[in-house]
């Protein structure tokens, strides 16, 4: 392999990691605070890149303009499923939310094959993200340049809001005990919707950036990466921010470089996720970055 | 200030709470004291509306606060340190006491309180940046305790304050819940540890599996022949 086209995977890499770490936060996010896998988070990513679409096309809005509403959309939608799929269910076993949590997933994508259509739709590539940019003999599309720029932007800002605001705290001090939390006057509804509204905004990010790498559109197109950020939240730690951002990067680079160096093995491309996965959970079930925390009774 | 009348709870079948009178007047410290099981969690938990009521009325300041919900009870000044303190280990004393002044927007007020609490506890004052969990018993019963300052309540309500503390802690602990008292904050206080609640309490309760059995100041309790033999281990 010559050295233009190990940049090439290697910037591959990066944009598809920060893609992965951006959905992974959403997972793991909602199981700190819920106990919960969202399985819906894969098709709230979805909608976001099919909202940033018809904001485009059907709409006519500017790029910008149109990506935010897709966002704030699809936020709203991320704390609609919340609460009418989670919510009524708080007091209920936890596998009764994770079976509403499938539900919503096959909701979400059996509506998107009625609404939206079941054939592939090609994302409008704003001109900026669409551009090939040769450095030194290697040439980028420029939307691999911008999907990390973006992803670190994003994630200063959740690391912000997660660890120096008092909405932060709450979120945080949900993850270990929601009564408590209740006692000091903590609206803990509202801060499970703050939740899901940060997670989901997030994913729209990535579906929209995914749309611009990838640009075909597709209603199933949230499952498969899904799954693999929610296995690289497990990856992670699941439960700890920074874990899920290393889980996705992990992730993204062992499938691209290794698609990358044993070309035979591209057919098996999706299978990675899952063996990382299983190894994993047999060496270091708590995650790479997943800690046991000493508690004093 | 707080009263209440005639207070059921069932778990499933089980009665914790046969219908109690409870009467707490402001600025006084009340306590109740049983033995494991009577029914004094309970008691706590139905005030500030954590477990659900069968029967029964509660009122304070003269309104009826039965059946609400636990965010606006804690916001209009009741707050609960539960048993085993419950704060939060994955996060800083400094979070700590944010969280337990949550409902104050006010930055000006918020660190007067937040003064306030450092002046009670110096020792939380040099820890402010340290992860709660490290903390020993003792310490963590002081942020529990500061924690709640921080809401700055009317009625300060204490699920076994002492529990699983060295007696020398719990002497200091008890000081700190006398001098909170004493800075104008109603204190309802369970304990199993009777002597040390009776001691500064100036009314005290006792509670046998759902029913109160016995009423008094402190000092009748104290010297009570069934309260002695029965929680105070004195023939």
């Amino acid at each position: 392999m010559n050295i233009e086209s190990f940049f090439q995977h290697f910037s591959n890499a990066v944009s598809l990691g920060s893609l992965y770490a951006l959905i992974a936060i959403g997972y793991t996010m909602v199981y700190g605070i819920l106990r919960l896998i969202n399985f819906a988070h894969g098709d709230i990513f979805m909608l976001g890149a099919y909202f940033a679409f018809y904001c485009l096309t059907l709409f006519m809005m500017p790029w910008w303009v149109g990506f935010i509403v897709a966002i704030g959309l699809t936020a709203c939608f991320g704390i609609l499923i919340e609460r009418v799929a989670y919510k009524p269910l708080r007091n209920s076993p936890k596998v009764s939310v994770l079976i509403s949590a499938i539900g919503v997933s096959f909701l979400l994508e059996s509506l998107g094959v009625v609404i939206f259509g079941g054939i592939q739709k090609a994302f409008p590539i704003p001109d900026i993200f669409g551009k090939v940019v040769v450095i030194a003999g290697i040439s980028i599309v420029s939307v691999n340049f911008f999907i990390p720029i973006i992803a670190i932007i994003c994630l200063i800002a959740l690391m912000y809001l997660v660890n120096y605001t008092k909405t932060g705290m709450a979120m945080r001090a949900l993850s270990k005990d929601h009564e408590a939390a209740r006692l000091m006057g903590i609206d803990v509804d509202r801060v499970i919707s703050y939740t899901f509204g940060l997670g989901s905004i997030l994913a729209a990010v990535g579906g929209i950036m995914w749309g611009m790498k990838y640009p075909q559109l597709y209603p199933l197109m949230g499952l498969m990466p899904g799954l693999k950020c929610f296995i690289a939240a497990v990856v992670g730690g699941i439960g700890n921010i920074a874990g899920a951002v290393v889980g996705g990067f992990v992730i993204g680079f062992i499938e691209i470089m290794t698609v990358a160096f044993v070309p035979e093995l591209s057919g098996y491309r999706d299978a990675f996720a899952f063996i990382l996965l299983i190894i994993i959970l047999l060496v270091k079930p708590n995650g790479i970055m997943g800690e046991k925390l000493a508690e004093k009774v | 200030m707080l009263k209440i009348e005639g207070l059921t709870v069932n778990y499933g079948g089980i009665k914790a709470l046969k219908g109690i009178d409870m009467d707490v007047p402001e600025g006084k410290i009340i306590t109740l004291v049983g033995a494991n099981g009577a029914g004094k969690s309970t008691t706590l938990r139905s005030v500030v509306g954590l477990t659900k009521i069968t029967s029964g009325k509660i009122y304070y300041q003269g309104q009826n606060i039965t059946g609400k919900n636990t965010v606006d009870i804690v916001r209009s000044g009741i707050v609960l340190v539960p048993e085993g303190r419950r704060i939060f280990p994955n996060l800083t004393v400094y979070e700590n006491l944010v969280l337990g002044g949550y409902c104050e927007k006010n930055k000006k007020i918020f660190d007067e309180r937040l003064e306030h609490v450092c002046t009670v506890f110096p020792r939380l004052k040099e820890r402010l940046k340290q992860k709660a969990g490290t903390f020993s018993g003792g310490e963590q019963q002081m942020l529990a305790l500061g924690r709640a300052l921080m809401a700055n309540p009317k009625l300060l309500m204490l699920d076994e304050p002492s529990l699983g503390l060295a007696p020398l802690i719990v002497k200091n602990i008890f000081e700190i819940i006398q001098t909170i008292n004493k800075s104008g904050v109603t204190v309802l206080l369970i304990e199993q540890n009777a002597k040390a609640a009776l001691e500064i309490a100036d009314y005290g309760y006792v509670l046998e599996t759902g029913n109160i059995v016995l009423k008094g100041s402190g000092v009748e309790l104290l010297s009570n022949e069934n309260v002695r033999k029965a929680y105070l281990g004195i023939a």
